[in-house]
């Protein structure tokens, strides 16, 4: 007969808040082969555990049933307690108590009732159980970062510091992301471009960085320590390996009117481009979309232009494929644009900017060289509007979330209108001044009072142009709910900053989660910041939700130790959970019959061909095995099967319908 | 075809012009116009400013009337009206509000009924159909304006983009006019400040008029009785507050869309304006 022990935890009060606790460990203490129940107040704690472990020895348990949180979160937690005590830690069973009964339930009878039956499935499922041993298998010391922002770069050079490869990839022809494009950075205003080419060079000189740019993830394949990335190598129609980056074709180049992606559409570029001039790797892309032959078949002034042959029409799109270990996912963010807001003129008045094009306008490597020139006619705006909160925090558009970055930037914007047009007057409308950081609110406080920056607290309504000018107006909701209109030359909105385009479908290739925003969601919003739900698989940067550039850089730094970590072992433990075949002594050797349906329906091709044969080698049967390296315990062949011929470790079906049953018995 | 028809208070007396011209295009496109009986008042902003259950109980009696009548869709001009009804609706989703009311009007109250402005009246049963009826293009540049009832709130009204709307510039272009970007195309008219606050409604009137007129309208269209009758009626005191006097009409948008089909100016009610209509 079994010897269950079985351990009730009230997760603080969690779950003893709803489901009468004690009266579960009382009554499953009553079921046939269970040896010793008990409640606890936290039996993830060390006590906790110790109570486990002496019970198993005490009681000489054959089987452990942890009725607890999800086993998301503790049940490597048990399974290693478990261990320590001398179990095989595959018959630890955890009962979701709390996110399948005391978190979704109100407190009652009929919850402690569920409570009672949670965990009779999984005693009956545990005396069933059979010990399993760990999987090893290899690790591919080798990262794929996707990404070449800031976040892509720290966590590229930290990895390759450690002594690891990496695989840097970038969809755009440079690398440098979102911080290349800004003019200075808060709050100490140095300058962004300088602070981070250093890094980008450091990138494309390091010897364990590969990198890719103009390259996109096509697929990825495969399980932490042993995954292949597919690349995308978009044809960039220069070969790299001869251009010198003279730059002759870009002044030759007939298509100059451009919107320049780099200056946020305030310049222009031409079709062959390198997207600026601090660009990593310095080297011009052909935009086929964009240039003359491609689109008409003729043109070809680049090459002629060219003195060492570079250009490369019949280039095509080539896919590479590399075997990683860890990836970590550094793709960013995107702003709204000013087209998002019809209220603010729907993108229409070209002289209402997102912080962005404001950005590339303060910048000495911007559109005006650095000049805060009005986009319409050139002229230096007087009087300038920022909107804080241009979609964030605003349900109705659909953005709820605070960006995070634009309180900050936006004072850092008016500061730096202010250093350059002395007579200017500028206004922020703002909701709440967010300047949780070290020395942000300082930095805020500089502005309003060093610089006089006008804030008015309160939102605008509406903007519309007239005679010229841009007409704001808002509403001051610390002066009595006055009315402010104000006559504008210029307006910047502080639009929300939301996930980059095509992460959704990123996310599905790497079968990581994403919120309803779009963002990649992290494995633990406290403790796993870093991590996703899919092992091997890392997060760095504003691709998890909006940040700035210290809380991206640390994160990156996160991401890079956890890979050095993984990449610091010779061999991954996995659990077993895997499909096998069975097998039977000789004449029957398996009941499988090599139909091989299960071939056809494995997602991860995990499933082999195995000849029996007999002593003299004839071949008697051949019959499917599983690749455990492979499999994934999807159990779509368990399903498939006619013969009923596999299981799946740890989940067979003798002990799922042991639990069904246990609540059909009743 | 037929649709239910809750004409309100304002149709029947100071927008005499705007029931006749919904009748008269409704009559030209075949639609026939089916009247709830025994009506009454839908509380407009009286009620729902004073008493919770009077603003829930008079629009619900009007939709339990239509619904006993065996209504299916309702077609409400006034956008006051529109909106109390469609507000009530939402409201009365809400079981207990819904059993109290139900209990005040000693009646019963489904309110699975399909309330429409008169915009998507035409939208949905009459832009083909217009557009094959147009007699006299109406060659105008006119300024669009929605007013604040017919779009807002927009989470339970779900017409048309709020800041931005646009439907009523479709039906303009379809029966041949041109319609204008302008900035008070949503803003408030001063609605019922009219006469205990005069010189707000004058105010506010005054803004959107003014920005209308400089940029080249030759008219307003509406299709609220209350931004017409501030806009129209008003106009002297409206004049007073700018500097030059603005004499462009406010002309319902089944006036335009009526003139277009070749009906008279007499039988829209264009001769009921304060401020003269010569289009």
């Amino acid at each position: 007969m079994s010897k269950i022990g079985v351990f009730i935890c009230h997760c603080g009060e969690n779950i003893s808040a709803t489901v009468d606790v004690e009266r579960v460990a009382r009554e499953i203490g009553e079921m046939e082969g269970v040896a010793y129940a008990s409640d606890y107040k936290y039996m993830c704690s060390d006590p906790g555990q110790t109570r486990i472990k002496e019970a198993i020895k005490k009681y000489d348990l054959d089987g452990v049933v942890v009725g607890a949180c999800s086993p998301r979160m503790h049940e490597p937690t048990f399974r290693k307690a478990c261990a320590e005590a001398g179990l095989n830690s595959y018959l630890c069973e955890m009962a979701n108590l709390r996110e399948h009964c005391s978190w979704v339930h109100e407190k009652g009878e009929e919850t402690t009732e569920k409570a009672i039956d949670l965990v009779k499935m999984l005693v009956e499922k545990v005396k069933k159980d059979k010990p399993l041993q760990s999987i090893k298998v290899p690790v591919t010391k080798k990262a794929l970062v996707i990404g070449g922002g800031i976040a892509g770069i720290q966590a590229s050079l930290d990895i390759a510091n450690t002594g690891h490869q990496v695989i840097l990839i970038e969809k755009d022809p440079s690398i440098g992301g979102h911080m290349s494009q800004l003019s200075e950075t808060f709050p100490t205003l140095d300058c962004s471009q300088c602070i981070l080419t250093p890094r980008m060079v450091e990138v494309a000189q390091h010897p364990n960085i590969k990198l890719y740019t103009y390259a996109e993830l096509e697929s990825l394949e495969g399980f932490i320590g042993n995954f292949t990335a597919k690349i995308r190598l978009k044809a960039k129609s220069v070969n790299y390996s001869t251009c010198t980056g003279c730059g002759a074709c870009i002044q030759k180049c007939p298509v100059k009117k451009i919107p320049s992606e780099f200056n946020a559409g305030l310049g222009t570029r031409t079709a062959i481009y390198v997207p600026f001039p601090q660009a990593v790797p310095n080297k011009p892309v052909i935009d086929r979309a964009n240039c003359n032959y491609y689109k008409r078949g003729a043109c070809k002034i680049c090459e002629k232009t060219c003195q060492v042959g570079a250009i490369e029409w019949d280039k095509e799109d080539e896919i590479v494929s590399e075997q990683v270990g860890a990836v970590v996912l550094a793709t960013g963010f995107d702003v709204k644009g000013t087209d998002f807001f019809p209220e603010y003129g729907y993108g229409k008045f070209k002289d209402v900017l997102t912080g962005l094009q404001f950005e590339r306008l303060a910048s000495a490597s911007g559109p005006t060289l650095g000049e805060i020139r009005r986009p319409s006619d050139g002229v230096i705006p007087k009087k300038i509007v920022f909107i804080a909160c241009a979609g964030s925090r605003d349900p109705a558009k659909g953005i709820p979330y605070c960006s995070k970055i634009c309180c900050m930037y936006t004072a850092k914007h008016a500061m730096l209108y202010q250093h350059k047009v002395h007579d200017g007057e500028s206004t922020v409308f703002y909701m709440d001044i967010r300047a949780g950081g070290k020395n942000y609110e300082e930095f805020v406080r500089r502005a309003i009072e060093e610089d006089t920056v006008n804030y008015i607290r309160g939102r605008v309504a509406r903007v519309y142009e007239k005679d010229g000018k841009l007409i704001v107006k808002g509403v001051d909701t610390l002066l009595g709910g006055e009315q402010v209109e104000i006559e504008a030359d210029m307006v910047v909105l502080a639009t929300a900053g939301i996930a980059s385009c095509g992460s959704e479908q990123l996310a599905q290739k790497l079968h990581v989660s994403y919120d309803p925003y779009h963002f990649f969601a992290e494995a633990h919003p406290k403790l796993k910041p870093v991590e996703t739900n899919t092992a091997g698989i890392f997060l760095a940067g504003a691709c998890q939700a909006p940040k700035d550039i210290p809380e991206t850089v640390g994160m990156a730094s996160g991401a890079a130790v956890k890979v050095a970590a993984l990449f610091s072992k010779e061999e991954l433990i996995r659990e077993p959970i895997v499909a096998v075949v069975n097998r039977l002594a000789p004449p029957l050797y398996s009941t499988c019959v090599g139909c091989f349906m299960c071939e056809t329906a494995c997602p991860y091709n995990a499933i082999e061909h195995e000849e029996i044969k007999g002593r003299d080698g004839s071949l008697i049967r051949t019959i499917a095995r599983i690749n455990e390296g492979l499999c994934q315990g999807c159990g779509t062949c368990v399903a498939f099967c006619r013969s009923k011929s596999i299981d799946i470790q740890g989940y067979t079906n003798e002990e799922v319908y042991a639990e069904v049953m246990s609540l059909l018995n009743d | 075809m037929k649709i239910g028809f809750y004409p309100g208070c304002s149709l029947t007396g100071s927008s005499r012009e705007y029931n006749e011209s919904v009748a008269m295009v409704a009559k030209a496109l075949d639609i026939e116009l089916v009247e709830i009986k025994d009506w009454n008042c839908c509380g407009a902003t009286a009620a729902h400013s004073m008493n919770e259950e009077l603003s829930l109980s008079l629009p619900a009696r009007i939709m339990a009337m239509a619904e006993e009548q065996g209504l299916t869709e309702v077609v409400v001009p006034c956008a006051a009206c529109y909106n109390r009804l469609k507000v009530t609706q939402n409201e009365l989703e809400d079981e207990q509000k819904r059993a109290r009311v139900v209990d005040i009007l000693k009646q019963p109250y489904k309110g699975n009924l399909k309330i429409i402005n008169v915009l998507q009246l035409l939208e949905a049963y009459g832009t083909e159909n217009i557009k094959a009826k147009v007699i006299q293009p109406f060659t105008h540049k006119v300024a669009c304006y929605y007013g604040c009832l017919l779009v807002r709130p927009q989470s339970i009204l779900k017409f048309d983009r709020v800041e931005d709307p646009q439907s009523m510039d479709s039906l303009i272009k379809v029966i041949g006019g041109t319609t204008m970007d302008w900035a008070f195309k949503t803003e408030c008219c001063g609605g019922g400040f009219s006469v205990s606050r005069t010189d707000l409604v004058a105010k506010l009137s005054g803004n959107i008029l003014k920005d209308a007129s400089d940029r080249g309208a030759e008219a307003l269209i509406v299709a609220c009785p209350m931004c017409q009758s501030n806009l129209d009626m008003r106009r002297g005191a409206i004049n007073k507050t700018l500097e030059t006097p603005i004499d462009i009409p406010v002309i319902y948008i089944t006036q335009a869309i009526g003139l277009a089909l070749g009906i008279g100016a007499k039988e829209l009610g264009l001769k009921r304006h304060f401020v003269t209509v010569e289009l």
